[in-house]
């Protein structure tokens, strides 16, 4: 919120707190905004709302710890299968959300746990390559669980999920107050994942100052020293990556409900490294530069997509450029820009990794 | 002779990467309140065993003794809160974090904090030069002034034994006069420290005794002065014909 808050224009080094009203403000009318321009626009806000959820997971894994996962994914797909067994036609069953979506960060969490056992010791390039093996594993399974016993129901996935119904509200129909307004429903999912994104954020900026988010810097920095101090790294490692965990099973439970259908190709390494590049581009480390980086690459795209398919159309007459190319495009060109033009991200970490807001001021001495 | 005075004590202690035997069976001891040096070449297995001690590295046999207790398994967290701190080699201080969190970082395991407050104040008495870059990022100081730092924060866990593994590692002549004139005040207080040095002039100067490591065997001990003057050391470690 404060480094967000600082990244407004003009304003935010000015009057901190009218750039966090901004912000706040902001926040709460861009799904009017986005109707406004038609229902895709909002469902583009919801899914960028869902990134920002699976970034600042990413984040306290890659950002605080240090510890660089390039199989995030996979615990999103964890928290959005765990939605579709147990709230779906599939095996007949139908929790509510409050049984669902525990279970799916608890799943999440004991999956992070099986993939940080046996890569406690390894740093960089080869954990990437366990973690990166360990995303394909989860979607293999995924894929092929359909035989001799079908779990998964493999390539087809799982349809009809249940929806988030909220004290008996089903928030996938539209509410209609009077005959000529109505609230549409795409509109409640972006308050929902907004709440869910609030809470995220206060607890990770709470962990991220506690003695635990402490522990993670210090292993990030040196892990010989964090030992040498009397940091168990092995917990502090696996806390890392169980906690970071919990939010990817927790956005894709809201992710599985929210779309009503899964399937593995919706859990391919691309979203991985698209999730990571967020992470990198928005500011590894950086609560504020994180979710700015999670909704920059996720609605560049689309506004691309837009404008991109009728200017080829009236250029050449045909699309040229899939518009999925363009993407792909674009995320390396913002990495190969963000290397070479801000190399810490766009709202780089504080050295401070607690109490931002002294940030600068020096200890005064006397 | 190990005493009811010695805080550390190793018994027979080897030590092995895989297949390489990098120390080969050595005993040693530090006594409460002694500066203790370890010299020898590279590779002699000074780092290693210093490494061992802290915990950060299994022994293969043998035993450590910290304070009377068996410490060979314990793992290198508990061994701080035991009173054994490592500064460890190239200083491995928090390069992204600031002076002071490096610092504080050193009190992790600790939750006194009116006696932090003092512990700090302590350290920058002593330290004058870190006292004015508190809020200066670590990886921004030069190298000196972070092995002060690394010192400063091992000191922040009141440790009984403070391991100390080549402070003067690629610092100019002066600055390392400075890091034994610390070294040298936090003797004078009472603390007992194993130092592992390749300068073995200035190491054994203020050394009350050493102990020279050669391919991962203890080749020769004595007071400080003594080996200071045994004309091996010289001719092998003092550069002296």
């Amino acid at each position: 919120m404060y480094e967000l808050a600082e990244a407004v224009p003009w304003l935010g080094s000015r009057n901190p707190r009218a750039a966090r009203g901004v912000v706040l403000a902001l926040m709460l009318i861009a799904p009017m905004i986005a109707l406004s321009a038609g229902n895709t626009w909002v469902r583009i806000l919801d899914f960028a709302l869902l990134y920002v959820m699976l970034a600042l997971g990413l984040n306290l894994v890659v950002g605080f710890a240090g510890l660089l996962d390039l199989g995030y994914i996979a615990f999103y797909a964890v928290g959005a299968y765990t939605w579709a067994f147990l709230a779906s036609p599939h095996f007949g069953l139908h929790l509510p959300f409050w049984i669902v979506l525990p279970a799916g960060a608890g799943f999440a969490a004991l999956a992070g746990l099986i993939l940080g056992a046996p890569v406690l010791r390894l740093r960089g390039d080869y954990l990437a390559i366990v973690t990166l093996g360990f995303g394909e594993i989860v979607r293999i399974f995924m894929n092929n669980l359909n035989h001799p016993i079908n779990i998964t129901n493999g390539p087809q996935g799982v349809n009809m999920l249940d929806s988030l119904s909220l004290f008996g509200w089903d928030i996938s129909r539209h509410i209609q107050i009077t005959d000529d307004f109505k609230i549409n429903s795409l509109v409640l999912f972006y308050y929902v994942f907004l709440l869910c994104v609030v809470g995220s954020v206060i607890v990770i900026r709470r962990l991220q100052l506690s003695r635990v988010g402490r522990a993670w810097a210090a292993i990030r920095d040196d892990e010989l020293a964090a030992k040498a101090i009397g940091i168990n790294v092995r917990n502090m490692k696996l806390l890392a990556f169980s906690m970071g965990a919990t939010f990817g099973g927790v956005a894709g439970g809201l992710f599985g409900s929210f779309q009503g259908f899964v399937s593995p190709e919706s859990f391919s390494l691309m979203e991985s490294i698209a999730i990571l590049t967020m992470v990198v581009f928005g500011g590894m480390g950086n609560l504020g530069g994180v979710i700015l980086g999670a909704i920059a690459l996720s609605l560049l795209p689309e506004l691309l997509r837009s404008v991109a398919l009728p200017v080829q159309q009236a250029l050449f007459g045909h699309v040229i450029l899939d518009p999925e190319v363009l993407r792909m495009l674009l995320l390396s060109l913002a990495m190969i820009f963000m290397m070479l033009l801000r190399p810490a991200g766009l709202l780089p970490a504080h050295a401070r990794y607690s109490r931002p807001e002294l940030a600068g001021a020096g200890r005064i001495t006397e | 002779m190990p005493t009811d005075n010695t805080i550390l004590e190793l018994k027979d202690v080897q030590i092995a990467y895989g297949q390489i035997q990098a120390v080969k069976g050595i005993d040693f001891h530090v006594s409460t309140g002694e500066l203790v040096c370890l010299i020898g070449a590279n590779g002699a297995g000074k780092t290693t065993t210093l490494n061992a001690i802290s915990g950060t590295l299994p022994i293969k046999s043998g035993e450590i003794r910290f304070a009377g207790q068996d410490i060979s398994k314990l793992p290198a967290h508990l061994r701080l809160r035991q009173g054994l701190a490592l500064v460890p080699e190239g200083r491995g201080i928090f390069t992204r974090l600031t002076v002071e969190e490096n610092l504080r970082m050193g009190a992790y395991t600790r939750d006194d904090k009116e006696a932090i407050e003092q512990d700090l104040e302590r350290v920058y008495s002593m330290l004058p030069r870190v006292k004015e870059r508190l809020a200066q990022v670590a990886g921004t100081l030069s190298g000196g002034e972070q092995q002060m730092v690394a010192i400063g924060r091992a000191l922040l866990s009141r440790p009984k034994l403070l391991l100390l593994d080549e402070p003067s590692m690629g610092l100019a002549p002066l600055v390392v006069e400075k890091i034994f004139e610390v070294i040298q005040t936090v003797v004078k207080e009472g603390m007992s420290i194993l130092l592992v040095e390749q300068n073995a002039n200035l190491a054994l100067e203020f050394a009350s005794r050493g102990y020279v490591m050669d391919g991962g065997r203890i080749t020769l001990a004595g007071s400080g002065s003594e080996l200071l003057n045994d004309p091996a050391v010289r001719s092998a470690y003092l550069g002296e014909a």
